[in-house]
């Protein structure tokens, strides 16, 4: 057991005394927000890890998210049952591929199983992450910026305009995603407080993988890059490859936080690949700290929490984007630099230098 | 395709052509006196067609436009002034994201004080239905107004920038600030006139446009990354490019409706950008040794 | 035996003719020095040796290769690695691991790797930590390893940066101006240093200033003027060699 690890215990610890919480005070409603706010710190972590630690800024991450949902959303909702004749679909359904449920009628739908989906929506991402992520991280400043804003609106407004994606309605009545014949990820009531444990799990899962990355031989080419990256190129670091590797990671976890909140949902629309959005999850890493992934996610928990909750009002994107000017205008490293959390980690190890230790 | 069709492709081409072109020159604008990439470009376009139409309830037509025109000029300075005059050399990528957080805080504002609906000017001259006919090429007079305006618009930037002190002031800026700051200009209040220029000339193209394509408080988010398109088609900070470019993107926007459906058409500019940001980012007339030489 | 052959390097600068059809080679397991006044083209030589700049024309041979043209991290794996004239570390990590990151070429553990933190990567992190840590006490500044690299002293630093390119195991190391900035003991101490490693069979071919410490410890120097080559021959030759004095102290008045 590392010291790196004990956050994430922690974290798991804060999750279930959350969770006893919301239900002792009666407030299992709150639950939902939360897992929610779960899914949405998926993307927020795996940006994190882009702007932090690769330098490189994304303000079409959103895309990402709308890509795994939308694939995952459209594959076990688009009924194939009038192809039924054609030869690949027939190879799909022998290859067990393809699930019978019941549509909106009442009648037999024959659709993806949301496994095949998920795998698909991944594929995908990845897909797209490694064509456009090539030239994309060869831009710098404010080219990058406008590239991957034109990015994410570009996957906006074809979403908007695809009428099999539903158009400006989205796709709903997605089926719930049975991860275990116990555990499905779906909005059912009954299913909250198993879901709240999927979405957080998940979270903590991803912070591990992530944690680990850092202190890797990776995570040390990746801060190397991002403090000097001629030196880093001269020493050996690929640095290309490795920028564009951490692209697709991070769009990886936005894909997955997608698919999982879209089955969550039951639905998904094309305002979860606007701007607007993409700009949310960029002032929520700009505020919790570039590099900083404790920060982010503690930020991204509270912000998106409230805005969920309608907290915000009619201001809802109106506040996030005060919030990333303000701190592109007065602390653009982030407010929760790495310092404040490397005096906590101290006090937690107990010792004075903590194992693998970063400025 | 007959004549009609495509004069009609043609004419709107032409139409939103020339706002993207304007668009496009007020980027050009501030970007040669700062360096920066004011993301809320667009929104000066907005604001002047909706501030037009709300004054218009009690001004006469001409002074609502021009009251538009200046108060979109005061908050261009207001926004210079108190978010970026101050800061000490900044990065351009902070100061794109800066200007993209000031796009959406007026764009919500605009959305508070004016909500959803979607408003337009009057015609200038004439209704909707009035054409004016040559041969088989039917033109709304309006389309006259906007090509009409821009040409004066840009004239006058021509005149002011090659011929008046402040505008060749303004360029000697540009080109080299510290040299202009030793002959006695004051830079600052050059960047304050680069934003006010450019805010009045976008307000101007927003209300003149108003009565063809409506105006909506989120209208500049697409006008902005369109008008980015356009300059760095034409090459950043080339405004006579600019016009060439925002030409041939309204054209190839205007008649890719021909080929795909109507949602599409953003796609396709978006795409545009993107090719050119790959493949060629200092754009078509651009030098390529210029570009990276910018400080990016 | 030639370990570094160049030929007829050409870079131009619009105008300026940066290098110009430069020519020289250095022998395996010796020292090279590379002088000339200031704006000579050293740092633009150093720069299309080491990949970071493409040349105009012209070819870098190294270890039966041809290496100009290359990225930087391809030159690097070739066996070249190199210092910076303004010294180059990576702020916010430690001075072990800047040292660390030179062992990169010479690990394995990818992304999947590192996320799942298996058991072999946990190994080849220690063998890693062990040789940065070597290579440190090889230069006298293990006791550093866990300071934050830019709050050094800035002679700690220009060493540190050394050790940098050493843990990369290269055959040649291009060290830019590595005495620049250092007082008179301090240089004694690089000029050490440097004669230490080329007793290790590292071959090195170094710009600088300091005339003691070239004169002192190079094999060979070659001299550049406006990016022409003036000179190329052994120290005590160089000092009596007209063109170079011409070129450092000016023309004699007739």
């Amino acid at each position: 057991m590392r010291s790196r690890h004990v956050p994430v215990l922690l974290f798991s610890a804060v999750v279930i005394a959350t969770q006893l919480l919301a239900v002792m005070l009666g407030r299992p409603q709150y639950l939902t927000q939360l897992t929610m706010t779960g899914y949405y710190s998926l993307v927020i972590i795996g940006l994190c890890m882009l702007i932090g630690y690769a330098g490189q800024i994304s303000l079409g991450h959103a895309g990402f998210f709308a890509i795994g949902g939308y694939v995952s959303a459209f594959l076990t909702t688009f009924d194939l049952m009038s192809f039924k004749g054609n030869r690949l679909v027939g190879l799909f359904s022998n290859a067990g591929l393809l699930v019978t449920v019941q549509d909106l009628y009442g009648g037999d739908a024959l659709v993806f199983h949301p496994w095949i989906a998920c795998l698909a929506a991944v594929l995908v991402t990845i897909l797209i992450a490694y064509v456009i992520g090539g030239p994309v991280l060869k831009l710098k400043g404010h080219y990058l910026a406008m590239a991957t804003l034109g990015f994410g609106t570009i996957v906006y407004k074809i979403v908007l305009g695809t009428a099999f994606l539903g158009a400006a309605d989205g796709l709903s009545d997605i089926p719930g995603f049975r991860l275990l014949p116990s555990l499905e990820v779906s909005g059912k009531a009954p299913a909250r407080i198993q879901n709240y444990y999927i979405a957080w799990g998940m979270v903590a899962l991803g912070m591990l993988l992530l944690t680990n990355l850092i202190h890797s031989r990776v995570g040390r080419a990746l801060r190397s890059i991002h403090s000097a990256e001629d030196a880093a190129n001269a020493m050996g670091v690929n640095t290309g490859k490795y920028k564009l590797h951490l692209f697709v990671l991070s769009a990886v976890f936005a894909a997955v936080g997608g698919v999982f909140l879209t089955h969550y949902n039951g639905g998904i629309g094309p305002s979860e690949a606007s701007i607007m959005k993409s700009v949310r999850y960029v002032a929520i890493v700009a505020i919790g700290g570039m590099a900083n992934l404790w920060g982010a996610l503690s930020m991204g928990i509270i912000l998106n929490f409230l805005s969920l909750r309608g907290y915000f009002g009619s201001y809802d994107d109106a506040v996030f984007g005060v919030i990333l000017i303000l701190i592109m205008l007065f602390a653009p490293e982030g407010l929760l630099r790495r310092e404040v959390f490397r005096g906590a980690k101290k006090w937690i190890s107990g010792r004075g230098k903590v194992e693998g230790q970063k400025a | 395709m007959n004549i009609e069709l495509l004069s009609q492709y043609l004419v709107a081409g032409v139409t939103y052509g020339t706002i993207y072109a304007i668009v496009a020159i007020g980027f050009n604008i501030i970007y040669n006196a700062t360096g920066i990439i004011n993301f809320a470009q667009g929104e000066f376009v907005m604001l002047g067609g909706m501030i037009a139409v709300s004054l218009h309830a009690f001004l006469p037509l001409p002074a609502a436009i021009l009251a538009a025109v200046l108060t979109a000029m005061v908050i261009g300075a207001l926004i210079e002034v108190i978010f970026i005059r101050w800061l000490v050399s900044p990065s351009v990528l902070r100061m794109i994201i800066i200007t993209i957080g000031i796009s959406i805080i007026i764009r919500e504002a605009a959305l508070h004080i004016w909500g959803e609906a979607v408003r337009a000017l009057p015609y200038f001259t004439g209704s909707e239905i009035t054409v004016i006919s040559i041969g088989d090429v039917h033109i709304s007079p309006q389309v006259l107004w906007v090509t009409g305006i821009s040409a004066v618009m840009v004239a006058l930037l021509t005149f002011f920038f090659n011929y008046t002190l402040p505008g060749r002031q303004m360029r000697a800026c540009a080109a080299n600030q510290d040299a202009a700051r030793l002959c006695g200009i004051s830079a600052k209040n050059m960047v304050t006139l680069s934003f006010v220029l450019s805010a009045g000339i976008g307000a101007l193209a927003g209300c003149v446009v108003s009565p063809i394509t409506y105006v909506q408080y989120d209208s500049g988010t697409a006008l902005a990354i369109k008008g980015f398109t356009v300059a760095i088609l034409g090459g950043l900070g080339n405004s006579t490019a600019a016009i060439a470019a925002g030409l041939i993107l309204g054209i190839l926007e205007s008649f890719s409706v021909w080929v795909m459906p109507t949602a599409f058409k953003d796609v396709v500019s978006i795409s545009i950008l993107l090719l050119i940001l790959f493949v060629r980012p200092s754009g078509i007339f651009g030098s390529v040794e210029a570009s990276r030489l910018k400080e990016f | 035996m030639t370990i570094l052959e160049v030929h007829n390097l050409n870079k131009r600068f619009g105008g300026l003719q940066a290098v110009g059809d430069v020519s020289f080679s250095v022998q395996h397991g010796s020292i090279k020095a590379l002088i000339g006044p200031n704006g000579a083209g050293k740092t633009t030589l150093f720069n299309l040796l080491s990949g970071i700049l493409p040349p105009d024309s012209g070819t870098v041979r190294f270890s039966d290769a041809n290496v100009q043209g290359l990225q930087p991290y391809q030159v690097a794996a070739k066996g070249m690695s190199r210092t910076f004239q303004h010294i180059r570390l990576f702020p916010h990590m430690t001075a072990l691991e800047n040292i660390m990151i030179g062992r990169h070429m010479h690990s394995k553990a990818g992304f999947l790797a590192g996320m799942l933190s298996l058991p072999w990567t946990r190994k080849e992190e220690k063998a890693v930590r062990e040789r940065s840590l070597a290579v440190m006490a090889f230069l006298g500044i293990a006791d550093f390893a866990d300071t934050e690299a830019t709050s050094l002293a800035y002679g700690q630093q220009r060493i540190l940066e050394l050790g940098r390119a050493l843990a990369c195991d290269p055959k040649l190391l291009l060290l830019d101006e590595p005495a620049a900035g250092l007082n008179m003991r301090e240089t004694a101490e690089m000029a050490r240093l440097i004669s230490r490693i080329r007793d290790t069979g590292i071959t090195v071919l170094l710009v600088e200033h300091d005339m003691s410490l070239v004169m002192n410890i190079s094999d060979e120097i070659v001299v550049l003027s406006y990016g022409q080559k003036i000179a190329d021959d052994k120290p005590l030759a160089i000092q009596k060699n007209p063109e170079v004095i011409r070129v450092y102290l000016g023309e004699e008045d007739a």
